[in-house]
């Protein structure tokens, strides 16, 4: 993988996700301790700091086609972790809304099991369908 | 018959748990000579030395021994307790049956270590009967300074002696004092201005009636030792009367021609051949610079002298050797930075827009070849994108050196936020493999650079930079995302590793000190002496010594300092008689010795007749300079040098008490 750098690190969308979220990435040094506390880390294929660190370097592309803003849980335990006080839930928030609003959706509700969807809390169904579905 | 008193020292457990000091106290009680024995729990506390004197009067003693720890902890405490009771000091000999003995021996039945400390002590009391008392030697002290090297170290040095009332010289090797610092725009982590915080501490030290300002000057020689040192200066002529020169610049201004400036850092920048290295210098005399004048080349031009109004210019001035005596020696020689063509990668001589971070210093500044404004070399154009490469031959033992610079990882954060300020819409990218900003409030000036000014990092290092349509590609690899990046720039900056000046190597031999590998000079200890060295009145401030900033070496240049005060607040030096003496009788000038002194410290005197001629040679010691080392005693063939204090009869003594 090669990352490209222009003028700008930054492009429209990292601009977008920073003004959504209203946090501020380059805040963030890197620590890791967002990552050592997060539940959801190991099934994530980019871990939460990580996130942190593309928007650090304006990588969008490696952002997007990541899969680990559906696999957040929302805990804000990366939050409460953060020594320089960055709230990724809050980021993985952003990144959902700008994915959602480009159509894509984190899951497909048409392939989801019958049985799933009569045995789940009807809560729990709308809370996951607003999140995850456009 | 001698008068000898024993004391065996039980150290609480130390030594008693494998030690029968009682028993010790007693065989030695057997020995001819030794007339009162004793053991005791703790011979260093109070209780013990008051013991010690009572004892030496009452049983009018000429000489004592005491069984303890290793005579560098209390040899001095116990000669000071004889001295108090009418003892010569150094009739008051130490046998180690600590370290040496109870420490290192296990057998709980006491029966090895008490085997031992009796053949140890008993060893120290035939020692002692063929001791002589010593007086310590009083040498004559010179209570002026020599300061070498006019950096930001040595400046601070030489004010602070000088403000103390002692005599201070100052050698610099360049036209003008101020070192490095005068070449730097502003400073972390406060970001105050350079010159403005250095220039008056320069004028404050030409203006001091305690200075003697020797520029474009270099020490030769050096003889002596400390307190007593001669020093032989070159001060190369200048061409220029000083005392005749007001510093009015008519001649820099007429001078037709022009050579490359050293001080402007970038190959291509001009300054005059009759020139001052900057307009704030120190002094403010201008030199000619032989090697590119016509006037000296070829007999052509001679207009600054016609221009002259005081007729300051003399064309035939010769270098000036001038001789001084002084009690101690600061060097503040300051440091080089690696020379950056050996490193190909980055392209620095190839690429025009590829600088150094000293180069970046003089974009930065007011003074500088830009007034200030961030211009790139090949067209300038203002850089919109620029890459600063710490650690460039920092921490590369394979091509560079292992160690950090130690600045660098600061002065980059600050290249990003002086970028800034003057290129709002400009954007800072600095590739670096650790961030080392340990200091006060150096972290928090770090991460200002990076979340207020907006630097953006990369952690990793450069593989190539080369060129593409105006711009300057750097490729390299950012570890914490995993990727490798590649950034159209239109300038790089490396921060190359600082090393010692050259030269460095061949001045620590004139002056007798040593370096490390590379060259930087060695403190006498790195945490308890850190600014002496390990020759006696010399002393060690600023990058001379190794990597650092100038907060660090203006307090090294304090600390130096300091130590030259408290040298100099003394009547004269006070010295252990503990030294090698030469029998003239004996000594038959083969001169083996006088090779062998490593302190130089043997001289080649004649003896003369009644009619004052030489009848014959001798070495003779100069109790200044010798360390008692011993090597002397060992290379003389003829037997007539001795260590007093340490006899050969005094050792034959001790092993004969063994066989
Ligand atoms: C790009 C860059 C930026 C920096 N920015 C900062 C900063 O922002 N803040 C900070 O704290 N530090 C900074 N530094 C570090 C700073 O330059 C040094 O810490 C400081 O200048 C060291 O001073 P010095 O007196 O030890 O050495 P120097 O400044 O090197 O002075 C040594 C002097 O000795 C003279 N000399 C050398 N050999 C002889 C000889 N044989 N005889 C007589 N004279 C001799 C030299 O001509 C020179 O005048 C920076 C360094 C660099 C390279
Ligand atoms: S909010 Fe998301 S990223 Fe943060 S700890 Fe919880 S699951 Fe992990
Ligand atoms: S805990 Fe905060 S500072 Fe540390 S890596 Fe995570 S976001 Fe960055
Ligand atoms: S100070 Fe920083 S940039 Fe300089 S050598 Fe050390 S780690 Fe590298
Ligand atoms: S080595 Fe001995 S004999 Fe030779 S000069 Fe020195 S003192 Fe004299």
């Amino acid at each position: 993988m090669k990352v490209r750098i222009g003028k700008r690190p930054k492009g429209d969308l990292v601009d977008l996700i920073e003004r959504i979220s209203g946090e501020d990435p380059s805040l963030c040094y890197q620590c890791g301790n967002c990552t050592a506390g997060c539940p959801a880390a190991f099934a994530m294929d980019l871990p939460p700091h990580q996130v942190v660190r593309l928007l650090q370097i304006g990588q969008e592309d490696m952002l997007l086609s990541s899969r680990a803003m559906w696999v957040c849980v929302s805990c804000l335990q990366c939050y409460s972790r953060c020594p320089k006080g960055v709230d990724i839930s809050k980021i993985m928030e952003a990144l959902r809304q700008v994915t959602l609003r480009r159509g894509k959706d984190g899951i497909e509700v048409k392939g989801l099991p019958v049985d799933l969807l009569s045995q789940s809390p009807q809560q729990a169904l709308v809370a996951g369908f607003r999140k995850l579905v456009s | 018959m001698a008068r000898i008193g024993v004391f065996v020292c039980q150290c609480g457990n130390n030594i008693a748990s494998t030690v029968d000091t009682q028993k010790v106290a007693e065989e030695m009680k057997k020995i001819p000579g030794v007339v009162y024995t004793q053991d005791y729990k703790f011979m260093c506390s109070a209780v013990g030395q008051e013991l010690l004197k009572k004892v030496v009067k009452e049983h009018r003693l000429d000489g004592i021994v005491v069984a303890a720890c290793s005579p560098h902890m209390h040899e001095k405490t116990f000669r000071k307790a004889c001295e108090a009771a009418g003892l010569n000091p150094y009739r008051c000999e130490i046998a180690n049956i600590r370290e040496q003995c109870s420490w290192v021996h296990h057998d709980k039945t006491k029966k090895t270590g008490t085997l031992k400390s009796t053949d140890l002590t008993r060893m120290t009391i035939e020692r002692l009967k063929k001791n002589k008392p010593l007086k310590t030697i009083n040498i004559p002290l010179k209570k002026k300074a020599l300061v070498i090297g006019g950096g930001i170290a040595g400046i601070q040095a030489a004010l602070d002696i000088a403000e103390s009332g002692y005599e201070v010289i100052l050698v610099e090797k360049e036209p003008s004092i101020g070192g490095h610092m005068a070449q730097l725009s502003e400073t972390f982590p406060t970001m105050d201005c350079s010159q403005c915080i250095l220039t008056p501490k320069m004028v404050e030290l030409s203006m001091h009636e305690k200075v003697r300002l020797l520029t474009y000057s270099e020490v030769e020689k050096v003889e002596g030792y400390i307190g007593n040192f001669r020093v032989q200066i070159r001060k190369k002529a200048k061409s220029v009367i000083e005392d005749l020169c007001t510093g009015c610049g008519e001649c820099i201004e007429k001078c037709p021609f022009k050579a490359d400036s050293e001080f402007e850092v970038m190959k291509g920048h001009k300054r005059k051949v009759i020139y001052v290295p900057f307009p704030q210098a120190v002094p403010n005399i201008p030199v000619i610079d032989r090697e590119h004048c016509p006037k000296f080349l070829k007999d052509k031009c001679g207009i600054c002298a016609k221009v002259c109004g005081p007729k300051a210019i003399d064309y035939s001035q010769q270098d000036e050797i001038i001789t001084e005596e002084v009690g101690a020696i600061v060097v503040a020689t300051g440091y080089d930075l690696m020379p950056v063509e050996s490193f190909g990668e980055y392209g620095y001589g190839r690429i025009k827009d590829v600088v150094s971070g000293l180069y970046f210093e003089r974009l930065a500044s007011a003074s500088g070849p830009t007034g200030g404004e961030i211009r790139r070399p090949s067209d300038g154009k203002v850089p919109e994108t620029v890459v600063f490469i710490q650690c460039v031959g920092s921490r590369d033992p394979k091509r560079g050196v292992p160690y950090c610079s130690k600045i660098c990882c600061m002065y980059s954060a600050k290249h990003t936020m002086l970028y800034k300020h003057k290129v709002h819409h400009g954007q800072a990218y600095v590739f670096y493999m650790d961030i080392r900003s340990g200091g006060k409030r150096y972290d928090e000036f770090v991460r200002r650079a990076i979340e207020e000014e907006g630097a953006v990092y990369l952690r990793g290092r450069v593989s190539s930079v080369y060129e593409r349509d105006g711009k300057v590609i750097v490729e390299g690899a950012d570890t914490l995302s995993g990727t490798q990046v590649e950034i159209e720039a239109d300038m790089v900056v490396l921060a190359t590793a600082i090393v010692p000046r050259k030269g460095a190597k061949e001045l620590a031999q004139r002056l007798g000190i040593s370096y490390d590998t590379y060259g930087f000079y060695n403190e006498s200890h790195p945490k308890l002496r850190p600014v002496e060295t390990n020759t006696a009145g010399i002393f060690l401030a600023g990058t001379c010594q190794g990597p650092m900033d100038i907060p660090d070496s203006v307090a090294q240049g304090s600390a130096a300092a300091s130590k030259v005060i408290s040298l100099f607040s003394r009547e004269d030096l006070v010295r252990e008689p503990i030294l090698a003496e030469v029998d003239e009788r004996v000594c038959n000038a083969c001169w083996d010795c006088y090779y062998a002194c490593p302190y130089s410290a043997i001289e080649q005197h004649p003896l003369k007749g009644r009619d004052g001629s030489i009848v014959r040679w001798v070495a003779r010691v100069n109790e200044g300079a010798c360390q008692g080392c011993g090597v002397c005693v060992a290379a003389c063939r003829s037997k007539a040098i001795d260590l007093k204090g340490y006899t050969d009869e005094q050792v034959y003594a001790a092993i004969n008490a063994l066989v």
